[in-house]
């Protein structure tokens, strides 16, 4: 038997991840094809619809802003070995914090809000994650039941408390009071108009670029810095990471409250950017997309950053499809997602064995031929 | 007497509420505890929902959707144990992918075939799962106590509340009498020592994901043409997963996990009842309270508070045999 050789990096972090989703793309066109529609003419209006006109790249880069934060919050928790799946209820009371500060420190000036508002986003976020690393970590209960338990109760809380006690006096729609003017996050194409370029409005703003920023911060942290270290460590694995000297339920504990945080972010761009307000259900399912965004990025947040536009690319162009098509909704976008998690995350090995048997088979013909 | 009525109402009410939460809890206990974590019940109940209002709609008979509903969870069970069993992917992660696969797949099929925003069509009464009144269920009900327990609380619920009580047992018997419970017990705690003696893990494994998807396919045809006439876009509204919470809570056996679903299932058919009830004393019941109450009981009982649940050992581990 011939010696498997190891796939060398750019098949498995290019090809192969490539491969996943080229597959789940084809079942999305035989899924279109079996609805009686034309997947060629699916695709136009998608890419149209996401990038053909100006106002489109700034809604597409706009969901592109919140996929990344759910995606690096999902990456981070899935180095130190852990699944949260509760993105979606960690940035939903996140938004609270957003919210709360926003109201309640009204009086302080824009660029002091600025920081604020980041931590109140943090603090609440991490908060949320605290409990389910805590029990993790100390009480041995698995992370993923309780983050799906928790996205539950952050629902119902948040449903309470918008309809009790943010709800303003004299309103029927459960939903806290407007922001005040000077503390919303500035549009991108506000920005771009004081320097004088004209750009179409879009919900777009300044959330973007908090994303980019933190997404380089983010890998500093996971691939430069001692935590960042520690938390991989105990990810690969735990016993080796005890013998180490590394406490395993500590870097648990850290690494799920930043992913927490990462979360809450996302309501910097959805509370202070767009809605400027707190909305029920906000979040909309983008903490579950987090999941399809960091599997296909392979937890890189370079990875993530594109796999986000991807994303962001769908659900633009999603919206776009449902107007053109009336037979197919923006529920295809949903399936597509679905798809990508299926064969990019659940799939990720299918072609492995059969990569390694092709590029082992190459290279030892390759040997023969150059010790010929 | 009314407050005696009231508490019949209620229990009545908490049957058909448990029902789905039983038949989903006992199909997530097949699968784990034969090793194989089954997040996807949400996604697969949504997909036998779905299934069983279409075709009970073009075919007329709530019996052949109910075999459609079962015939796609299999499929979608298959596709979960094609992921985590045979190419070892991870099984949380294949649970999540079906789960939003299928909240998309359902709504875009729906309205691609009935143009009706994803709502299948109403369903008429010989295309429906009717109650069964038990004999003499009329001419009792006027006797004292016993009669409305018999003529309301146990009369008068459709095949399937009935077949799901009756699954309790019987999966405990399967479980807990047969040789394959024994093994399906075994391949999720040593997988390795199954092997050992001669059992395939990876055949063992399919055959609980296959009982897995069966059950979960009767509670998606129960509430689409036995509860509800129709199927409505994301019609389990987390139900598949408050059942995977009474499975937890149930610690993986078939009584504990029943009662567990009778109490959340009592506490969704009470919050619907407080609405609005101020009691004496505490004054409005929040109702969001009550809904979260499962989750948060869940949580407690994980964190070790009231017991311990422990997960069948190789929960969540894809077996890969030594060579």
């Amino acid at each position: 038997m011939s010696k498997a050789v190891e796939l060398p990096r750019w098949i498995d972090v290019g090809v192969l991840p490539l491969l996943n989703l080229l597959l789940a793309l084809v079942v999305s066109a035989l899924l279109v094809l079996a609805i009686g529609e034309n997947p060629v003419e699916v695709v136009e209006i998608l890419l149209f619809g996401a990038f053909g006109y100006e106002e489109a790249w700034g809604y597409t880069l706009y969901y592109t802003t919140n996929f990344i934060f759910t995606g690096l919050a999902f990456a981070v928790a899935f180095h130190c070995g852990l699944f949260n799946i509760g993105a979606e209820g960690q940035a939903y009371v996140g938004g609270l914090g957003v919210t709360l500060a926003a109201l309640y420190l009204d009086f302080l000036p824009f660029p002091i809000m600025l920081v604020v508002s980041m931590l109140a986003a943090m603090i609440f976020g991490a908060a949320w994650a605290y409990i389910p690393a805590y029990l993790q970590a100390r009480r041995g209960s698995h992370v993923v039941i309780t983050t799906i338990m928790f996205n539950f109760i952050a629902s119902s809380l948040m449903v309470y408390l918008l309809v009790n006690v943010l709800r303003p006096q004299g309103s029927m729609t459960p939903e806290s009071e407007q922001i005040a003017e000077h503390l919303r996050l500035p549009f991108i194409h506000d920005i771009a108009g004081a320097l004088g370029i004209e750009m179409a409005s879009s919900p777009l703003n300044l959330s973007f670029v908090y994303a980019i920023v933190i997404s380089v911060m983010i890998w500093l942290f996971i691939w430069h810095t001692r935590w960042g270290y520690a938390i991989r460590t105990v990810g690969a694995n735990a016993v080796a990471a005890t013998y180490a000297g590394l406490e395993p339920g500590r870097f648990i504990i850290i690494a799920m409250m930043i992913s927490g945080a990462l979360s809450s972010f996302m309501a910097l761009n959805e509370v202070m950017g767009v809605q400027h307000r707190l909305l029920i259900d906000f979040t909309a399912g983008y903490g579950f997309v987090g999941i399809a965004v960091a599997l296909m990025g392979r937890n890189h947040p370079f990875g993530i950053f594109l796999a986000a536009l991807l994303f962001g690319m769908l659900y633009q162009g999603g919206a776009e499809l449902s107007f053109e098509i009336p037979t197919i909704s923006n529920d295809m976008v949903v399936v597509i997602q679905g798809l990508v998690i299926l064969f990019t995350g659940a799939m990720e090995h299918m072609f492995r064995p059969r990569a390694t048997k092709i590029y082992t088979a190459w290279r030892l013909r390759r040997d023969a031929q150059e010790a010929v | 007497m009314e407050n005696f009525e009231l508490i019949i109402l209620l229990l009545d009410a908490t049957l058909r509420t448990s029902t789905p939460l039983i038949l989903a809890a006992l199909a997530g206990m097949f699968s784990e505890r034969s090793g194989t974590i089954n997040l996807a019940l949400e996604g697969m109940m949504l997909g036998g929902a779905f299934s069983a209002a279409a075709v009970a709609f073009y075919v007329g008979s709530p019996w052949v959707g109910l075999l459609a509903a079962i015939a796609t969870t299999i499929g979608l069970s298959l596709l979960h144990g094609f992921a985590c069993i045979t190419h070892k992917g991870n099984q949380v992660v294949s649970g999540m992918a079906i789960n939003i696969l299928m909240s998309g797949l359902t709504a875009l099929v729906g309205i691609a075939l009935f143009a009706q925003g994803g709502k299948t069509p109403a369903l008429d009464k010989a295309s429906r799962f009717q109650p069964i009144t038990f004999p003499g269920a009329e001419s009792f009900r006027d006797v004292p106590v016993l009669g409305p327990i018999y003529s309301e609380l146990l009369s008068g619920h459709n095949i399937l509340v009935y077949i799901a009580f009756l699954a309790v047992p019987a999966a405990w018997w399967v479980m807990y009498r047969t040789r394959f419970g024994l093994r399906l017990r075994a391949v999720g705690e040593n997988p390795g020592a199954v092997d050992t003696a001669g059992i395939g893990v990876v055949a063992m494994r399919y055959r609980a994901v296959i009982c897995s998807g069966v059950l979960v396919g009767m509670s998606g045809a129960y509430l689409s043409t036995a509860q509800g006439a129709s199927f409505l876009q994301d019609m389990t509204a987390g139900k598949g997963y408050i059942a995977l919470a009474a499975m937890v809570f149930g610690k993986w056996r078939p009584f504990p996990a029943l009662a567990a679903c009778l109490l959340f299932g009592f506490l969704d058919a009470a919050a619907t009842r407080l609405q609005g009830v101020v009691l004496p004393g505490i004054g409005e019941v929040p109702v969001q309270l009550v809904q979260a109450l499962p989750y948060i009981l869940t949580v407690i009982l994980l964190a070790g508070f009231i017991g311990r649940a422990i997960p069948p050992k190789a929960l969540g581990r894809a077996y890969v045999k030594e060579r």
